[in-house]
């Protein structure tokens, strides 16, 4: 497909332009323009006009800049034709001047970096909650439909028609391309840090590693992370989330034997972990620990900082961890979070304790169809010597998993109990 | 931008209110559209009438069908609006969550079609 050497290197050049700067594109383009779909398109045909140009008459150099001024063109182009079609003349003028205003700006270099504004314009509450996390990676990362649809296991047809709607509402309903002011910062960042968190958790769903699609997805949501926690190095939850990710992906490569079977996180071999992720996430939570805003994120990753701590002491502190479950159950109130508790405070204090606060956190019917619920519940029924309630729960538990490698961990657990 | 801020509450509720709430809730309506007006950003607003005093059109085949009532009927109905000029829907969000309506009822905000 690819011919020649300067075509190949026009290629490359227009492809990692295409991943370092296109969502810093689109975010000035559509800040600019006040509409995501306008700016994409004027961005498609600025990278296709850059294939056609650039093997010919080579890379330029400063590629951004020049990609920013065709899109910039076909952007006016394209808001002409919208205009007229609406038979509206309106500030056109205006918007085209302003354009060449910041054509200067981009010729200096300095193309201004508005992707955090466009992100909370992805994430804004008038936005669909399911739809923020894939508009992000398309706006942003530059992902097409298709891609994200497999990613989120989503009809392609479905999600694309989702993202042309978000966009459409964030043009006609003004939603506006800005950081948010301190005294709104914390409600606003919530969507966006839950929105990449989702984004992480599909990614990180797949443990096989077998979809590489989706453990894509997973790295592109470290990547949003990094990129909020190094525009807001002063929110603790941003670094928090980042730190929280951070933890889980260092363990990536541990939760599977090498025959594919499940490995708990307490039986996992430290050796597996990376320990290069797992001291940028510590030092993450250390640098968010004095701004004093505790939230779920920092619980959460000090709950995974708690855990690995064991290849450096040897031994998990129990205690500790429940403590942090204890703390994120006030703030969340969340039956998930009870389990986990549970399971820390029975390693901590005992099976009966664990119990106790299963039978408290079933109050939550969600819960009777929840494995993991059912899975811990077994556990600690056969650690108390009940073998009989402890098949039943197991039972439970595989009937609900839908992960082979944990159904076969479960069964084997079921079959090791005594009759 | 013009949005235009829809007022459903429940009718019921205004009319089980003692004459010194509703004096109380007029007032802050009053409070609020003189917010608006300093602010510039009120374009038009008004009460409406109860929803049982809705007439409702439809012409079917040249055939015009006038049927008593509102269009939907619902727990909560039309009883207010605002037309503002908001920079952006961010703008037009924080005027309604100061709507007294957001408060006994619902602001609907809907950008007005530019022509």
């Amino acid at each position: 497909m690819i011919g020649h050497e300067g075509d190949r290197n026009a290629r490359d050049a227009a492809e990692r332009t295409a991943r370092q700067s296109y969502g810093k594109l689109v975010a000035f383009l559509a800040h600019r323009l006040r509409d995501v779909s306008a700016a994409e398109d004027a961005l498609a045909e600025a990278f296709s006009a850059a294939l056609a140009d650039w093997p010919l008459r080579g890379v330029p150099e400063k590629p951004e800049a020049w990609l920013l001024t065709v899109a910039r063109r076909k952007g006016i182009d394209a808001e002409r034709r919208r205009r007229n079609s609406n038979a509206a003349a309106g500030d056109l003028q205006l918007l085209t001047e302003e354009l060449a205003e910041s054509t200067a700006d981009a010729n200096e270099a300095v193309i201004p970096d508005h992707r955090l504004a466009l992100i909370f314009a992805c994430a804004h509450p008038a936005i669909e909650a399911r739809i923020r996390a894939p508009l992000m990676l398309q706006t942003v990362l530059g992902f097409d439909a298709a891609t994200i649809a497999s990613a989120f296991l989503v009809a392609p047809a479905a999600m694309a028609q989702r993202l042309v709607r978000a966009k459409t509402k964030i043009r006609d309903a003004g939603i506006p391309f800005r950081v948010p002011e301190r005294t709104e910062m914390r409600d606003r960042l919530e969507p966006v840090l839950e929105a990449i968190y989702a984004a992480f958790s599909e990614g990180w769903s797949d443990p096989a590693g077998t979809e590489t699609r989706r453990r894509n997805l997973a790295d592109e949501a470290i990547w949003l992370g990094r990129l909020v926690a190094s525009l807001l190095p002063k929110e603790a939850e941003a670094l928090g989330l980042l730190a929280l990710m951070l933890f889980a992906e260092a363990r990536r490569g541990a939760r599977r034997s090498a025959a594919g079977d499940y490995v708990p996180l307490d039986e996992q071999n430290p050796e597996l972990w990376d320990a290069r992720l797992i001291d940028e996430a510590e030092t993450l939570l250390l640098r968010a620990g004095p701004m004093g805003v505790v939230g779920r994120y920092q619980l959460e990753a000090a709950v995974q900082s708690a855990h690995v701590a064991r290849r450096l002491t040897g031994a998990t502190d129990w205690a500790a961890i429940a403590r942090l479950y204890g703390a994120l159950m006030e703030l969340t109130g969340s039956p998930v979070v009870a389990i986990n508790q549970a399971i820390a405070a029975a390693e901590a204090e005992g099976p009966a304790a664990g119990l106790a606060l299963l039978d408290t956190a079933a109050a939550d019917a969600r819960l009777k169809e929840y494995q993991p619920y059912w899975a811990a519940r077994a556990e600690l029924l056969a650690r108390i010597g009940d073998n009989a309630g402890a098949r039943e729960a197991y039972e439970l538990a595989i009937g609900l998993e839908s992960d082979p490698a944990v159904r076969r961990f479960l069964q084997q657990r079921r079959g090791a109990l005594r009759h | 931008m013009k949005y235009m801020l829809l007022i459903y509450s429940d009718e019921k509720q205004w009319q089980g209110l003692s004459q010194s709430e509703t004096g109380q809730r007029m007032a802050a309506y009053r409070a609020y559209t003189e917010a608006l007006t300093k602010a510039g950003a009120l374009v038009a607003g008004d009460r409406l009438q109860r929803a049982d005093a809705a007439t409702t059109v439809r012409v079917n085949n040249s055939k015009t069908n006038v049927l008593n009532g509102p269009y939907a009927e619902t727990r909560e109905q039309l009883g207010g609006y605002y037309l503002i000029e908001a920079a952006d829907l961010d703008a037009a969000l924080s005027w309604a969550a100061r709507c007294p309506g957001a408060s006994h009822g619902a602001v609907e905000v809907r950008p007005i079609w530019t022509m």
